[in-house]
């Protein structure tokens, strides 16, 4: 029986020299679904999915379950696991040009790919490598075949780098900031070719990514991670227009606007914490203009709310009505 | 644009250029590239310019230029009416003091072996601005106007996170209490919480203290909160300069449309924005005529053949496109 679970991630815990960073994520892909992480940095965004990879460095401690199609890969030998990166799930990241080897000219590289995981090779090997690269738009591909990373621009070592993962025929693709170090023209090129090679492929989507704009366009669901928990996760529509969570809220009033008027930006007062001295109960509470007392000695849980979204906050944001409220604490704190 | 109005401008760039010679590999024949291509702009005392551009396009080089640490091979910049001194010069160094550089990245602004209050202090030894006895108040008085403790004067950079090391750059380049701040991607490299407060704080620096600012930045949506007025960089050339509050919400030139329309806005769908085709195009290798030309859904046989100038459209309002309507003379003679 096929579920319709692709990933199943259960209390993903993970510490670096005996400093949790992550603690317990559970998360659900289903087939053909895009999830956005949102958060800012240091909140656990890319060191979960590194870490259900099997690609953090040895002195990282996973505990947890990360089960693919129900087969539990955590903790699995190395051809287990070869099996599962890259053929199922692959992986882009923030800079192109580094993941690249800089040596090996770019078509062999993605037919390297095609022989690991479909067992392509030659004359076979090539023509699929070339239809790869049609695909993610690289104009001209014969001849680019044999040229190297660095003659490429950054926006199209990107389109290789998906290339190069969409070779497994991956059930899904994460891709951690893939747009950040492009510019703004070339980041809504490969925005786009994400959501249309989603819908041709029908392939899932995690999309990490510090830029809500960008995810609200390229996911259906979001969630949103604060030191290395999800603190609320829901469909866009209910984040985007009804956050309840105080970070969610403040992260959608931190962005300056391009229409409107032009008015002072909301801040978020402090920093994130550490994970080192993460402060007792909720790890927001001292950032947090709904704090009251329990916050600082009880953490919430991430519990289901009646419009189906998860909530783990003890005073929600209730309606968009008192934000003007909660605008002014925040300026008189954030000016600090 | 070039205003003679009866408020003279902090400074003022006229045709400016700056050539690099730029070698394809160890032995490839060395090719001028034009990164700055004949710029021309003014900055009130304390407005706010924002430059906007994607990579290539030579905003920070102009930033450079206009303090005068990247010299010009052609054109000449003013500061309040006087030319810039060379590069290097005593002139040129005390002049410095009116006129600070704040960077991208803080950790590689900043000493890593000394501490913030040594930092921040250095610029009122260098230009001998405070006597030694009193620049620990100067120094903790700068520390409070950004927004840092003045109990932190101790800590090293690497102590400090990366808002908190942004807020160290620019209480430095306050110190010499500058009338021109030119500010290249300032907040980039910061989380939006904590841009959002940095933001803010130039913000408020630059009301209370009446300072210009050159805003360089690819992130329109800072500019447009930052800026009075904004100008757009295409392969070296301004294409279009306007208020803020009408360059994003009436953009003209068709590469600023793209630029505003690539911007994702929460909740709305990325169908019907304009998606570029094409990549930026390399400044060694710079296409006839209107350099958008090759990535312009609207270009005709005019933009491959000729150079639109900079013209003004409306009031207060210039672009350099064949196909906006201009309301008279080109305006850079």
């Amino acid at each position: 029986m096929v579920s319709n679970n692709l990933v199943e991630l259960r209390d993903l815990k993970v510490a670096f020299d005996g400093i949790q960073v992550l603690h317990g994520i559970d998360l659900t892909v289903r087939r053909g679904e895009a999830i956005g992480l949102v958060g800012e940095s240091g909140c656990g965004k890319s060191v979960t999915w590194l870490a259900a990879l099997g690609l953090l460095p040895g002195k990282a401690t996973v505990a947890g379950s990360v089960r693919v199609d129900g087969q539990e890969i955590l903790g699995t030998p190395r051809s287990v696991l070869e099996s599962v990166r890259g053929k199922r799930i692959a992986m882009i990241f923030q800079d192109p040009s580094s993941s690249l080897n800089p040596v090996l000219k770019i078509g062999r590289q993605i037919t390297e790919a095609l022989v690991l995981h479909r067992a392509l090779t030659g004359q076979a090997a090539k023509a699929e490598a070339l239809r790869l690269m049609d695909m993610v738009g690289i104009p001209d591909t014969r001849r680019r075949f044999d040229l190297f990373p660095h003659e490429f621009s950054g926006g199209q070592c990107q389109r290789l780098m998906i290339a190069m993962a969409l070779a497994g025929e991956p059930d899904l693709l994460v891709a951690d900031e893939p747009t950040t170090a492009l510019d703004a023209t070339i980041q809504a090129q490969i925005l786009d070719l994400l959501i249309e090679l989603r819908a041709e492929t029908g392939m899932a989507t995690i999309f990490i990514s510090h830029d809500l704009g960008a995810v609200s366009q390229v996911c259906e669901r979001a969630c949103v991670m604060y030191a290395g928990r999800i603190v609320e996760q829901g469909t866009i529509e209910a984040l985007f227009d009804n956050p309840r969570h105080p970070y969610t809220r403040g992260l959608f009033d931190a962005i300056p606007r391009l229409d409107g008027p032009r008015e002072r930006l909301i801040p978020i007062p402090g920093t994130v914490p550490h994970p080192r001295d993460l402060p007792e109960g909720c790890a927001f509470s001292p950032r947090c203009s709904h704090a009251a007392i329990d916050c600082r000695s009880r953490r919430p849980d991430l519990s289901p709310m009646d419009d189906g979204r998860l909530l783990s906050c003890f005073h929600p944001v209730s309606h968009s009505t008192d934000l003007a409220t909660v605008a002014a604490n925040r300026v008189a704190e954030a000016v600090s | 644009m070039i205003s003679h109005s009866a408020n003279a401008p902090l400074i003022e760039a006229k045709d400016l250029v700056r050539t690099y010679e730029v070698r394809q590999g160890m032995f490839g024949k060395a090719t001028p590239v034009r990164a700055v291509d004949g710029i021309n702009l003014s900055v009130m005392p304390g407005e706010t310019l924002g430059v906007v551009g994607e990579s290539g396009s030579g905003k920070s080089t102009l930033g450079r230029m206009l303090l005068g640490i990247d010299p010009s091979q052609e054109g000449e910049t003013f500061f309040e009416g006087k030319p810039m001194p060379k590069l290097g010069t005593p002139e040129w160094r005390a002049l410095r003091a009116k006129m600070q550089l704040v960077y991208q990245d803080p950790l590689a602004a900043l000493d890593r072996r000394l501490t913030i209050a040594e930092q921040i202090g250095e610029p009122l030894a260098i230009h001998k601005l405070v006597p030694k006895e009193h620049r620990g108040t100067r120094v903790a008085e700068l520390m409070v106007a950004v927004g840092l403790r003045p109990d932190q004067a101790d800590r090293y950079p690497h102590e400090l996170s990366g808002g908190q090391r942004q807020r160290v750059v620019i209480a430095r380049a306050l110190a010499s209490r500058p009338k021109l701040l030119v500010c290249d991607e300032p907040v980039s490299a910061l989380d939006v919480s904590i841009q959002a407060q940095v933001v803010n704080m130039l913000r408020d620096l630059q009301e209370k203290n009446g300072i210009a600012m050159v805003f360089i930045s690819h992130d329109l949506k800072v500019v447009r909160n930052m800026a009075d007025r904004v100008a757009v960089m295409y392969l070296g050339r301004i294409v279009e300069e306007a208020s803020s509050d009408v360059i994003f919400a009436a953009p003209l030139h068709p590469y600023t449309k793209a630029l505003v329309s690539s911007v994702p806005v929460p909740g709305k769908p990325l169908k019907g924005r304009v998606i570029l085709q094409g990549e930026p195009p390399n400044p060694a290798n710079r296409p006839s005529g209107c350099a958008f030309h090759p990535r312009c859904p609207l270009a005709t046989d005019i933009c491959r053949a000729s150079v639109p100038p900079l013209r003004q459209v409306a009031d207060g309002r210039t672009a350099a496109c064949h196909l906006v309507a201009g309301v008279d003379q080109p305006v850079a003679a």
